[in-house]
Order: C-alpha cells, then structure tokens, then sequence
C-alpha cells in the first residue's frame, strides 16, 4: 500500500517538475505540458494525451499568426484609442467620399478582403496627421486633406495608409514577447472559454499590444524603410487604379510647406517629404502629373471644399 | 512583325499561367465577417451571394488573385483569395476540432485570443476609450455599383487588379 502511494507520489512530482520546466522554458513546452502530466498522473491514456498535446499546439500556433479575427478587434482597439486624443470631424458628406474613394483603393490593393473590411473617417484636429489600424481603420486628419489639392492626391494618401495595413506594419509594431503570457494562458484553456483569471491576462497582452502600436503610430513613427515600403505600395495602388501616382509627390511638396515649423504629426512621426521623394523618384521616375479632370475637381470640392 | 507575334506568345503565356486548374476541388474556409461571392473575378463585377465567417467551400479553379467557388447549396461564383482560408476554422472554442487535435496549420478558433470577450474586458478596464465611433465608420460601406459609377464618372481607367 505505502509502495503504491510513494510510487504515485514521485508521478506527481514528476508532473510537478514537467510543469515547472513548461514555465521555464517557454511555450514550445507548454504546449506538450498537458500530455506530460496527464500521463505521468495517470489520468488519461497515451491517446488522450497526445489529442491535448495537439490541441494546445492549435491554439498556439493561432495565436502566434494573428488570425484576420484577432487582427480586427486590435484595429478597433488602436482605432478607439486614436480617437481619445483626436476627434472625429463629423461631416457625413466628407466621410462618404472619403469611403468612396479609399474603398475603391483598396480593391486594388494586395489584400482587399480583411475580417471587417476597410474603413475611413476623417478627424478634426488641423494637424497633418493619418493612422492606419490593423485590419483596415483609417482616420485621416483635416490638416492632411488641406495638403491635397486634387481627388489624386488624397488617393495617393490613403493608397498610403492602405499599405500599412496590407503591410501588417501596425502588427509588426507589438514587442516581441508580448504575447507569450497570453499564450501560456491559452494553452492552459485549450478547448474551454477563458475564466475569469485567464482573461485578465489575455487582455493584459491586448492592452499592451494596443499601447505599442498606438505609441509607435503617434510618438516614435515607424522607421524610414517602412514608409519608404508603404509609399512604394501607394504607387503600386495607384497604378493599377488607374490615377498617375505623381500626384503622391505633388501632394508631398505640398506637406512639405505646410509641415515646416511645424513638429507635430507628420512631420514628428514621418521622414521629411523631400526624402520621401527623392525615395519615391527612383521608383516612378519623373514622371508629371497630367491636369486635374473637371469631374473630379467638382467632386472632390464639393465634398471637401472648406474641410 | 517577329515582335508583334512574340508578343502575342508572351500574352498567351500569361493568361496560361495566370490560370491554375486546382487539381481535384479543393475546400476552403471563408475567414472575414462577411464574403463577397461574384459573376467575375473582379470587384466590379455583380454579388452573386454573400457568405459568412467560417462558411466551407469548394475551390474548383484559380485566376491570379481569384477563387472560383462553388457552395454547399449549390450556388457558384468568384472570390477574392484574401477572403480565403486552407484553415478550417472551428466556430466554438469547446467544439469536436478544437478538442480532438487537428494542428494548428489546419485549424483556427474563432473568437480565441483577441476577440469580443477581450474587447469587452478591455472596454470595463479603459473607460476613456470609446468604441462609438469606430461603431459608425465601419457602418460606412461603399458598395460595388457606386465604386464602378465613381471610376467612371471620374473617367479613371483601372490597369489591372480589380479588372482581372
């Protein structure tokens, strides 16, 4: 009888051991840790085991390439966070154009079909300001719709910000490790909903994903190879659509002036405009941009006239 | 002359290899909230049906960036690849998938990780943040009919990618 109890004793640690290495040493580990245990337990057999084993990887390896889900309710969340320090401009008919235009980009755009689809809104303040949210939420400021003199150039803004999402540069922004308490908590649930102890600490990572994507967004910027990356998408964009995509560098000549004194916005978070076109030049050469269309110019006043 | 034929070949070449017969149909999971089906490989073209998050389907044929499709209930068209998944995506957390160990290359959880159970959790943690309007603008859809007027009207002339 002692025999058995001792021989169950020492499983346990065994188990108890698995499971302090699992912590140790990270969440390839942990994702075996259930069948570890539950066979050194005796409570399942090697078949059972090897099924949680296989089910804790699932979700691991799910959350480690963020679904289209996942990547939506981040966005909204840097979205909502965004719109605490700036203010939408609540002007229905601005904002439809504004969707007409970036959402008619954005079939032309690599990855067209996000979980929630692509979405555009304009914000008060005058700064020359534009964010991109993971998943497809744009907010493009007053100020920055003031440096676009032609329906081509706010296309060429928002063919901008259209590659930062495509480009997942939002996603790329989140610390490299952010993720792994939440994992673990994950991997725990495997197969059940998340109780109460185990969703604070999958929010905790969400929390901090948000802060480190808005932070990078509104204070640091992303670095001068990312923007140069999303300008050189904006081209590709604008191309296929159809509008002459020297209308980027006519639009950021114009930043170029109304950015000069001025460290806020863009010209803290964006490499200067006259290195984004230098950069861009070697792409579409030096090429002109053509007159504006009368369509175009009517539509784009009426819409955004006095913006 | 020899160049306008070389051309000739060099455009056949690309219709050939910008269409792939997928070999035996293969099925595929819709994974945004709500999936366009269309008449054409093209965004311009007519919605035939909408489909839904998770939603399996058939993949008979591809053209560069476009699936042809056809659904349980019979109903055919093209979808965007981007709106596609290999991933059969298992729609409750306790289900038989999720429980009985297809990998993570083959399946992904919906509403696991960041989802709407950690968005609320995050709404009651940071008061200040309002959802309201990210609510509203992602009201805000354009639909097919208005971009083609919009790109007509304005005399814009797409190259390639929404035309295909």
């Amino acid at each position: 009888m002692s025999l058995r109890i001792d021989a169950r004793a020492q499983l346990l640690s065994v188990a108890a051991a698995a499971l302090a290495l699992a912590f140790v040493s990270g969440c390839s580990t942990m994702s075996q840790v259930g069948g570890v245990v539950g066979q050194a337990t005796g409570v399942m057999n090697a078949d059972q085991a090897e099924a949680l084993n296989k089910s804790a990887l699932a979700i691991e390896k799910t959350f480690q390439d963020i679904t289209p889900e996942q990547e939506y309710y981040i966005g909204r969340a840097v979205a909502a966070t965004v719109l605490v320090t700036y203010k939408p401009f609540d002007r229905e008919q601005a904002n439809a154009y504004l969707n007409l235009i970036g959402q008619t980009a954005v079939q032309f755009s690599a990855k067209p079909e996000t979980f929630g689809g692509y979405h555009f809104l304009l914000l008060e303040t005058d700064e020359v300001n534009a964010f991109a949210a993971p998943g497809g939420l744009i907010l493009v400021s007053r100020g920055m719709v003031r440096c676009c003199k032609t329906e081509d150039e706010l296309a060429a803004v928002l063919a901008h910000e259209i590659s930062h999402v495509d480009h997942q540069h939002g996603l790329k922004a989140i610390r490299k490790g952010r993720l792994t308490s939440a994992l673990t908590t994950l991997g725990a649930a495997a197969g059940s909903s998340l109780a109460g102890g185990q969703l604070a600490e999958v929010t905790k990572a969400f929390e901090g994903s948000i802060s480190d994507i808005t932070s990078t967004m509104m204070n640091s910027g992303y670095s001068r190879t990312t923007e140069f990356e999303a300008d050189k998408g904006a081209v590709v964009i604008m191309k296929k659509m159809g509008y002459n995509p020297a209308a980027l560098v006519t639009m950021l000549e114009r930043m170029q002036v109304q950015l000069k004194a001025d460290n806020k916005g863009f010209g803290k978070t964006h490499p200067a405009p006259e290195v984004r076109i230098a950069e861009l030049k070697k792409t579409i050469g030096t090429e002109t941009q053509p007159e504006a269309s009368p369509v175009r110019q009517e539509r784009f006043q009426k819409s955004l006239g006095g913006v | 002359m020899k160049r306008q034929s070389k051309r000739w070949l060099g455009l056949g070449l690309i219709v050939m290899i910008g269409t792939t017969l997928v070999a035996g149909p293969v099925t595929m999971s819709v994974q945004v909230k709500s999936g366009q089906v269309l008449a054409t490989p093209s965004f311009l073209g007519k919605v035939v049906t909408r489909v839904n998050y998770g939603d399996r389907l058939q993949v008979l044929e591809q053209q560069g960036d476009w699936s042809k499709v056809t659904l349980a209930d019979g109903q055919g068209g093209w979808m965007h690849n981007s709106a596609l998944s290999k991933k059969k995506i298992a729609m409750k957390a306790g289900s038989q998938d999720a429980q009985t160990g297809a990998s993570g290359d083959e399946l992904a959880l919906a509403g696991k990780g960041f989802s709407s159970d950690v968005e609320a959790d995050f709404k009651t943690k940071n008061r200040d943040v309002d959802f309201t309007w990210v609510d509203k603008m992602e009201k805000i859809k354009v639909p097919p009919e208005s971009m083609q007027q919009f790109l007509k009207d304005g005399g814009i002339q797409p190259v390639e990618g929404g035309k295909r």
